[in-house]
């Protein structure tokens, strides 16, 4: 019994959305809690077994001075370590503050901001610690969640493309709707969800992240000629992964 | 997880009972508790899930963004936020969602329910009153009701994933209907998926019944949406069992919202009366003339009253509404157009400056929103006020009186029960902590 690698999952600044991706796998939630000894997951049981842990799941970015230090103790009792979600490898929506004054921002809105403990930015889990493996979306696709945890169990790298929505979109048989002058950010973002906005017939909104290597002013081109305007080509950048470098940088570029 | 200041026997004059992080909670929360020479001082359910900012972030946003946005608060119910979120952009530029539109919101909202309620009987709440760690190591002596939770769970799932691509965040939810219509055959699949299910609910249903269930009522006050004619998801007005009635535009007329210095979540009351009860025993409670007389029978048959108030029960209540939702969806389906991909997947939404409120019943009760619209649609002002903040008070009430009386016992039993109140009412820590005016204390 005892030799069934140990899961943790963690949570920070996030929506518990990922995590309970997990729970979401109802057909195999039996299996895979024969398979690993679900040692610590707070969402789903009050079972509490201390480190160290052979594999920990962090969802979450980083907001508190509290948090920054928690990562650090997750990261010391933790084999492996994957960030999993648009919080936890981006910053998740919550980083929208990274590009106002926080203080400024702050202000505008609480009444009492002299109170408040919360840092200045959101930022990604491997910006405090080293990371080994990173699942993007927001939320995760449960599918990809249950490879990965496959690819630990027989000790494998998990099979998670790097190319971008369209080569899924396309294996899904949708009609493009870039083509038909809707505004779509699948050619630049991460695969991984199954093209699940163009077969809703809307543009991606990037929730699953930059793709490797993304031609940014390529597509913000095409979207200029579709009629958005600056401001609308730096609100679309500025979604789930808002942070994420590729996307930060175009949408500096499109201040205006 | 359970730290004590001093010996943690019965005999201690001073003591103070700390959780430091709940379970089978959604989010991150704490429970304390002061004892004074025998005497409950403090009970607290502390949040300290980090704020998100989400009014803040929501400034300058379109509307057309505004749905996908506040989904983000909560991933154990984004359909509450999606549909708050819509109904108030329409409430602010003056659209009404008819037909089947307004039925296919309905029947998200039913797949939201079932997910939603399934996984608290199952995986969170019923291991409570069967001395267990989690819903998994009911596999070995309720094999049956895990199994029917799951099942359910997984066709809830269903018709959030044909009706928007996915069980968590779903995209196809816009201002004003949707961005695609379920297909024919998509239909069909769903309504055999559910019917399959179907009497998997009932039995669950019987089955919370027979969970031993401590005596325990509360005078709550309960609040809910009432609709003249429907067990309420989407609209109604504002009713509660100690009167009140208005219209959803005028909460601020009634409730009002405070800070608490313990919590990063917001605290609300009645105004002039106090705590307040949100979520299934509320909506159950007043809207039990709107259930079909059918599960008004299996409800008696459960052993329910026309009202509920004691919170262990909601156990119960929830796999009720499990029920009706399941009902719901199967009628909703049926009475869809068979043509229904020709018609327009939405109206259209033209934005002008104006204010509009929405409020749904999320699985843990209602959630209002308030947005102030600039002329060409994008967000001045946000107000969002989710269930679990409106009940942290009456939480807190029910800490005082389930902990009361064992006072005299040892640390571990009082937290067990303590831990047991607060998992009643399924709160959503995620969900309250997205605000603005709150204040961590630093010492
Ligand atoms: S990535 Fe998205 S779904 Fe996951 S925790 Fe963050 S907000 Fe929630
Ligand atoms: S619809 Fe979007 S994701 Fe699909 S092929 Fe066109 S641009 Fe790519
Ligand atoms: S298409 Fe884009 S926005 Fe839609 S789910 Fe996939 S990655 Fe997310």
């Amino acid at each position: 019994m005892s030799t069934r690698p140990r899961l943790a999952v963690w949570k920070f600044a996030s929506c518990d959305g990922c995590q309970l991706s997990l729970l979401e796998c109802e057909d195999e939630l039996l299996a895979l809690a024969q398979a690993v000894e679900i040692a610590r997951f707070a969402e789903a049981t009050s079972t509490v077994l201390p480190g160290p842990y052979d594999v920990s799941l962090v969802e979450g970015s980083i907001t508190t001075e509290h948090d920054a230090r928690r990562i650090l103790e997750v990261r010391a009792q933790s084999r492996v370590l994957v960030a999993i979600g648009a919080c936890a490898t981006a910053g998740g929506i919550q980083a929208l503050r990274n590009f106002g004054d926080v203080n400024a921002f702050a202000a505008a809105v609480y009444p009492s901001p002299q109170f408040l403990a919360t840092l200045a930015t959101a930022t990604p889990i491997s910006a405090h610690v080293p990371v080994d493996l990173e699942l993007r979306g927001c939320p995760v696709d449960k599918e990809q969640l249950l490879e990965l945890i496959a690819a630990l169990l027989a000790g494998r790298r998990p099979a998670v493309a790097g190319y971008s929505v369209c080569i899924e979109c396309k294996r899904r048989a949708n009609v493009c709707i870039a083509v038909q002058g809707t505004p779509c950010l699948g050619p630049a973002t991460h695969a991984g969800c199954g093209a699940i906005c163009p077969a809703f017939r809307r543009g991606c909104y990037g929730c699953f992240g930059p793709m490797e290597t993304p031609n940014m002013p390529a597509l913000t081109a095409q979207w200029q000629q579709a009629g958005m305007t600056p401001g609308a080509i730096r609100q679309a950048l500025r979604m789930f992964t808002a942070a994420a470098p590729e996307f930060a940088a175009e949408s500096e570029r499109h201040d205006d | 997880m359970t730290t004590s200041d001093d010996d943690g026997g019965s005999g201690a004059a001073r003591r103070s009972i700390r959780v430091d992080a709940l379970t089978r909670v959604e989010g991150e929360g704490a429970l304390d508790l002061e004892i004074d020479g025998g005497r409950l001082t403090a009970a607290r359910l502390r949040i300290y899930e980090p704020p998100r900012f989400f009014e803040a972030l929501l400034r300058g946003r379109s509307h057309l963004e505004t749905p996908d946005i506040t989904a983000r608060i909560c991933g154990i119910c984004p359909v509450a936020y999606q549909m708050s979120s819509v109904h108030a952009i329409e409430d602010a530029f003056g659209v009404r969602i008819g037909g089947p539109l307004r039925a296919l919101r309905r029947l998200l909202y039913c797949g939201e329910w079932i997910e939603s309620h399934a996984l608290h009987i199952v995986l969170l709440h019923a291991p409570d009153f069967l001395g267990l760690p989690d819903g998994i190591a009911m596999a070995r002596d309720h094999g049956d009701a895990l199994r029917d939770g799951l099942a359910l769970k997984k066709a809830g799932n269903e018709i959030l994933r044909v009706l928007g691509g996915r069980e968590i965040h779903p995209v196809s939810v816009r201002p004003g209907g949707f961005h695609r219509l379920p297909r024919r055959a998509e239909r069909a699949a769903l309504a055999e998926t559910i019917a399959a299910v179907r009497d998997r609910a009932w039995r669950l249903a019987r089955w919370t019944a027979t969970l031993p269930v401590p005596e325990f009522e509360r005078p709550y006050e309960f609040v809910a949406l009432r609709h003249p004619d429907e067990y309420p998801f989407n609209e109604g007005r504002l009713i509660s069992s100690g009167g009140l009635d208005l219209d959803i535009a005028d909460f601020d007329a009634a409730f009002e919202e405070f800070q608490a210095p313990h919590s990063t979540a917001l605290h609300a009351r009645l105004r002039g009366r106090g705590a307040y009860l949100v979520g299934p025993l509320a909506r159950y409670a007043l809207n039990f003339d709107r259930l079909p007389g059918a599960i008004q029978n299996l409800a008696r048959e459960c052993g329910l009253g026309t009202v509920c108030r004691n919170p262990f029960r909601s156990i119960v209540v929830r796999a009720i509404e499990i029920v009706y939702a399941c009902e719901e969806a199967l009628r909703i389906l049926a009475a869809l157009p068979d043509d229904l991909e020709s018609g327009a997947a939405f109206v259209p939404v033209a934005p002008r400056a104006a204010v509009g409120t929405g409020c749904t019943e999320a699985p843990r009760g209602f959630c209002w929103h308030r947005y102030e619209f600039a002329e060409d649609g994008s967000i001045l002002t946000a107000r969002i006020v989710p269930p679990t903040s409106q009940n942290q008070a009456t939480i807190e009430e029910d800490l005082r009186a389930v902990a009361e009386p064992l006072l005299d016992r040892d640390d571990e039993t009082i937290r067990i029960h303590c831990e047991r109140s607060i998992r009643n009412h399924d709160p959503c820590i995620s969900c309250s902590t997205h605000f603005l005016r709150l204040a961590v204390r630093r010492s």
